[in-house]
């Protein structure tokens, strides 16, 4: 297959067949990275500018990486010291960048939705770095990137996703990547923290932590984001971590090998143990290496996917 | 695609490989500090024939790597429409070695191009040559090859197809007619 999208704005909209060939691209990117000279001319005289509304280092910092591997310039440009603060609208922003002739937008906002609307706007390429509570597609691709370098396959696993769902872009993405892909996905929290109507994405529920990580070939833990207490009902944090914290003493209970992932930043001692988090079974650093690799293969999929379009649109219109 | 002839069959190609073999190891007075690296696809194939080959010959194992072109290329848009990009396996460390690049057709030269691009990227070679199975002509860059297994003149309108049992099921060349 060829890639023929000029934007990745979520999992849901792709394929299993996209996923897979983002994967595998990925793979490929991989090496680079381990090279002395980590660097590729793929995207050599190409623009990327990383719009941020919300504040974020490492997936910022791992996309600024990822870009600066394949030699495109970066650009990072955070609200709080940008004209959005003066009031100009999304579209105004990005009709701006758009004019600098750049070439990718990789944005992270509060609102859900926003990249599509973006996207829909520009010609330029626009990446979803996650927004509002609905997506963050490069997150779970370096999720499930790793959990298959790990296990061998995504097929038929068992993946428990743990933690704040109702709030967690990344959960979705998560759940929307594996299923597609043939994994079981069950989903644990306490009950004030899963959204309605859950089931409806193909996966099961519980809100017994024992019960999720019985059979399960990995879990995924969320970080819980208790800059949200106060908000809603929320649990307390000794009370979560009692109830709902990745431990030893809890994967005890698990298969042997159960993979532990994590998104990161880590809450010791809240969703999960410093002892777990260093143990054997932590793939947390990995998952950080490997965003590396899974978001240049977006950005360079992206951009091909826009001279794609480009060429399939100028056949459209012989006579113009 | 009309095929119009077949240069090369089966023993053609293997006595091609004997004598690019030797070439190599006369040139080069043996293996010393030789590595092979075949460009993808069938590039890899062939630097793993002549591999085979050499260390039969000299009984010791010349270490071959596998180079994948796409992300150093100079024109995305044709890398476009090039489906999958593949690993690049190459893990000796090619600095004060020298290495034989492989590859199947020689045409406008872009590809070995951006292979020099991202060998220099992996270190300091002593030396580069280049061996390559057919040399088609219509050179667009100043690159030639160092070691060629025919040379056949072409129009720009036919195409080379190389057919290797590893990924084909049979060794053959033909010349085809683009449509």
């Amino acid at each position: 297959m060829f890639w023929k999208r000029k934007d990745l704005l979520g999992l849901d909209e792709l394929t299993p067949e996209e996923i897979e060939f983002i994967l595998a691209t990925a793979e490929s990117f991989k090496e680079v990275s381990t090279r002395q000279i980590k660097k590729v001319p793929a995207l050599r005289g190409k623009t990327v500018v990383n719009l941020f509304y919300e504040p974020s280092t490492r997936t910022r910092v791992s996309f600024e990486v990822a870009a600066k591997r394949l030699s495109a310039d970066v650009i990072n440009i955070a609200s709080e010291t940008s004209s959005v603060r003066k009031g100009e609208t999304l579209i105004d922003t990005g009709k701006n960048i758009e004019a600098l002739n750049a070439d990718i937008i990789v944005m992270r906002h509060n609102y859900s939705g926003a990249a599509a609307m973006l996207a829909r706007h520009l010609s330029i390429s626009v990446v979803n770095a996650g927004d509002g509570w609905h997506e963050h597609p490069t997150q779970a691709l370096l999720d499930i990137f790793t959990l298959k370098e790990k296990l061998g396959r995504i097929k038929g696993l068992k993946v428990a996703i743990v933690g704040d769902i109702a709030h967690s872009r990344v959960a979705r993405s998560n759940i929307w990547g594996l299923t597609k892909l043939g994994a079981d996905v069950v989903v644990c929290a306490p009950p004030m923290l899963i959204p309605p109507d859950i089931e409806r994405m193909g996966v099961r529920v519980t809100y017994e932590l024992d019960d999720a990580l019985k059979d399960a070939d990995a879990v995924n833990v969320l970080r819980m984001q208790f800059e949200r207490d106060g908000q809603d009902a929320f649990p307390k944090q000794l009370e979560y971590f009692q109830n709902y914290g990745i431990t030893s003493e809890r994967l005890q209970k698990a298969r042997e090998g159960i993979v532990v992932m994590h998104p990161g930043p880590l809450n010791r001692g809240i969703e999960i143990s410093s002892e777990v988090a260093d143990g054997k079974n932590s793939v947390i650093l990995q998952q950080v290496t490997n965003g590396i690799a899974v978001r240049m293969a977006v950005l360079f999929l992206v951009a091909q996917g826009r001279e794609r379009l480009g060429e399939d649109s100028c056949k459209a219109r012989p006579g113009d | 695609m009309r095929e119009k002839a077949k240069i090369i069959d089966r023993e053609g190609l293997g006595r091609i490989i004997v004598r690019i073999g030797h070439e190599i190891l006369e040139r080069n007075r043996g293996t010393e500090g030789l590595c092979l690296v075949g460009i993808r696809n069938r590039g890899v194939f062939l630097a793993s024939r002549l591999a085979q080959l050499i260390s039969r010959i000299e009984n010791t194992e010349v270490p071959v790597g596998a180079l994948d072109i796409t992300l150093y290329r100079d024109d995305l848009t044709l890398v476009a429409n090039k489906p999958l990009v593949r690993k690049t396996e190459i893990d000796f460390d090619i600095t004060d070695k020298i290495v034989v690049l492989v590859d199947d057709v020689l045409y406008t030269g872009r590809t070995v191009r951006a292979a020099l691009d991202a060998l220099v990227d992996f270190g300091r070679p002593k030396a580069i040559q280049l061996a390559v199975l057919i040399d088609r002509g219509h050179r667009e860059l100043p690159i030639r090859a160092d070691y060629v297994g025919k040379n056949i003149p072409t129009s720009r309108s036919e195409t080379v197809e190389v057919r290797l049992e590893e990924c084909d099921g049979y060794d053959e060349v033909v010349i085809v007619e683009k449509q």
